[in-house]
């Protein structure tokens, strides 16, 4: 192997791994509410679309940078998903899960329509010179608005582990994912809890569509694929795990990166959904997830 | 009562020429009814949403204003131009094709991607209507004996042998001849229908670089970042990118930020450098790039009616070989109807066959087309990026500016 083919790699799994802790801050939604609530949402790309909506709109009318926008977003997002479960979600808990897939695909929908009338089918994207810069640091070059938004979702995962670790909430909705009945006996509110995780999970999700919009434009019909890629990387890394979320994203970011220099650039994706099968296969609970009864 | 009065020999008179009017055969009824005719309906098919809205746009803006240059050439025809939108996906254009001819359309005219306008092109066989096709270079549009299809535009073994004979050109005028070369391309109908045309021709051109590698990707692509570190690392001297719109800004934002510096990025004959949304939005990174394409003609006179109704309608927007080529294909519409004097579909592509149309607005000869439906008059030219608008550098004859080549780094001073 020559020096140059070493360095490709080595900046092809840099690449990766920048692009896979976005990838992973937009799993840990998922898992969040899947680990604590028991429901898979399916409406989880189409949040996160509206998130990138949101910033694209802030950075075209406000001249507010998606980085800037971020925390404001994150925070609309936690109330529309606090306001969602209470609301509609909370009903469907314990109910069969076929009613459930019914009921957050319906949101989905609604949700890439609703996008579709206001934004068009059109790609939409923010036009930032920073878009343009890159770090150099030796022989590597490092893409600046990717190592921007990869540093921003770390920080975000560090704070969502701050709060499940240290916060009295935080070790409350824990509880309730360890026994629900326990958490009832013990006089925990399970159904406020419950809400607060679909908040949580929403403002993740928000937050992720905020730093995508500064990597890739959006369309209301990619919605769809990153709903297919967030159950793949949780999958991969084990539903209901947060762990599990992030070395998921890192590991599907770095497949793939490596795939498109190893083969062709098109058949990158081949290889995520390889892995899949062959965790499936070897380890169907996941890397970082557990057994079953 | 006027004195004159109503005689045996009169109503003889009027009931024969009654009676020679209705029993007079079909065409020369409806010769009689060009005195007023009904408008020749067109359906205009392009992808004004979607992944390719911005060129599909700007292909009809091309339409937009035809009737109004027509007035001023005095062309005495006023065309009903209708409107179908294909989304990008040839599925809703084959939908969007058979609306067009359920709603009277009496030819159709577009769709700008080959992959579209097979499916539109399949439906007017079916259904026996004229399509027209602006812009579309896959071979197989003109190969496969349709019988009512036309195109006017290169196919893709025409831009490509167009296009890398211009490149010898180029190397020959500056003075700089690059050794390799990697091509890069989307892996769609178009961008593999070039793929295979450029690998098929390249040997027999006898071209002064070596092709390296090609790199396909995913015409949807939201990241190049791979692909460009994969092209980066074969130290290619010339970058020959296939692409659309989207993709080519995403290719020149990860070349910039991989500070890859290739000798020049020379478009064989694809769209996307040249577009006004890629200028607009890559500024100075976007200067010095080369299109090898069909371009305006600026010594024509119909170019200068359009350009000027173009710049009243549109005055932001760019008019590029997008919108010349989209007006084109109205025009032939035009011209065959005036030929056939009939809105009949038969008659209609009776005339497309034997069009010649001497003033028009691409460079070029005549429009006419061969027994496969191509038009084969259609030349490349060079165009170049230079102060945000693509500027005719090759041929010399044609020159609007001098050529620079090799393209200035990413930070000189040159790029404003």
């Amino acid at each position: 192997m020559t020096a140059d083919f070493l360095l490709s790699l080595a900046q092809a799994i840099t690449k990766g791994l920048l692009t896979g802790m976005v990838y992973g801050l937009m799993a840990l939604g998922l898992s969040v509410i899947f680990g604590v609530m028991r429901v898979v949402n399916f409406a989880h790309g189409e949040i996160m679309v509206v998130g990138m909506y949101l910033a694209w709109m802030g950075f075209e009318y406000l001249q507010l940078s998606p980085m800037l926008s971020l925390p404001l977003i994150a925070l609309l997002f936690f109330g529309a998903g606090y306001a969602l479960q209470r609301a509609v979600i909370s009903p469907f808990i314990g109910r069969p899960e076929h009613q459930q897939f019914l009921l957050l695909l319906a949101i989905a929908i609604l949700l890439v329509n609703a996008c579709l009338v206001i934004a068009g089918p059109d790609a939409r994207g923010v036009q930032m010179e920073s878009q343009f810069d890159s770090y150099e640091l030796g022989p590597f070059v490092f893409d600046a608005v990717r190592l921007h938004a990869a540093l921003t979702a770390v920080v975000i995962a560090g704070l969502l582990w701050l709060f499940f670790t240290r916060t009295r909430t935080g070790k409350s909705i824990r509880a309730a994912a360890d026994n629900n009945l326990g958490a009832l006996v013990v006089g925990l509110d399970v159904r406020r809890l419950y809400a607060f995780t679909f908040g949580v999970g929403a403002a993740c999700v928000g937050a992720a569509g905020a730093l995508m919009i500064t990597i890739i434009p959006v369309t209301p019909f990619l919605a769809a694929e990153y709903t297919l890629l967030a159950f793949v990387i949780v999958i991969v890394g084990g539903l209901g795990s947060m762990t599990g979320a992030l070395a998921g994203g890192l590991l599907i970011g770095v497949s793939e990166a490596v795939a498109g220099l190893l083969l062709q650039p098109s058949l990158k994706s081949m290889v995520s959904f390889g892995i899949l099968i062959l965790v499936l296969l070897l380890r169907p609970q996941g890397l970082f997830g557990k057994s079953g009864p | 009562m006027t004195g004159r009065n109503f005689t045996r020999r009169r109503l003889g008179q009027t009931t024969l020429a009654g009676a020679a009017l209705l029993g007079a055969p079909l065409p020369l009824r409806e010769a009689f009814a060009q005195g007023a005719p009904a408008n020749l309906k067109v359906g205009l098919l392009l992808p004004t949403s979607g992944l390719q809205a911005q060129i599909g746009q700007a292909c009809k803006r091309g339409a937009d204003v035809a009737n109004d240059v027509f007035a001023d050439m005095k062309l005495p025809v006023k065309l009903d131009i209708v409107n179908y939108d294909t989304e990008t996906k040839p599925d809703v254009a084959r939908t969007q094709a058979e609306k067009a001819i359920d709603a009277g359309c009496h030819i159709l005219v577009g769709a700008f991607d080959s992959g579209q306008t097979i499916a539109i092109a399949q439906v007017c066989e079916q259904r026996g209507v004229p399509l027209v096709v602006n812009i579309a270079a896959a071979p197989q549009i003109t190969e496969q004996g349709y019988k009512f299809v036309v195109r006017n535009f290169p196919t893709a073994p025409m831009l490509i042998t167009g296009a890398l004979a211009l490149h010898k050109e180029i190397f020959k005028v500056s003075g700089k001849t690059p050794k390799t070369a990697v091509l890069m391309s989307v892996n769609d109908t178009f961008g593999t229908a070039m793929i295979n045309g450029i690998k098929a021709l390249f040997p027999k051109l006898d071209m002064p670089y070596e092709l390296v590698d090609t790199i396909s990707y995913d015409v949807a692509a939201k990241d190049l970042s791979v692909e460009v570190a994969k092209a980066k690392a074969t130290k290619a001297e010339l970058l020959l990118p296939v692409s659309r719109l989207n993709d080519a800004k995403l290719l020149v934002q990860e070349m910039v930020k991989q500070r890859w510096e290739p000798m020049g990025v020379l478009n064989p004959g694809a769209p996307g450098l040249y577009e006004q949304d890629f200028l607009k939005t890559m500024g100075k990174y976007g200067e010095f790039m080369i299109s090898n394409v069909p371009w305006l003609d600026p010594k024509s006179t119909m170019t200068a009616a359009l350009e000027k109704r173009h710049a009243a309608k549109y005055p932001n927007d760019q008019l590029d070989l997008n919108g010349g080529f989209t007006f084109e294909g109205i025009l032939i519409a035009a011209q065959a109807w005036l030929a056939a004097k009939s809105t009949k579909p038969g008659d209609l592509m009776e005339a497309l066959r034997k069009i010649k149309i001497d003033q028009h607005v691409m460079v070029g000869g005549p429009i006419q087309f061969d027994a496969k439906g191509q038009n084969v008059n259609i030349k490349a030219t060079a165009v170049e990026n230079l102060k945000r608008k693509p500027t005719v550098v090759l041929p010399l004859e044609s020159a609007a500016a001098p050529l620079v080549f090799p393209m200035p780094p990413w930070n000189d001073k040159r790029r404003t």
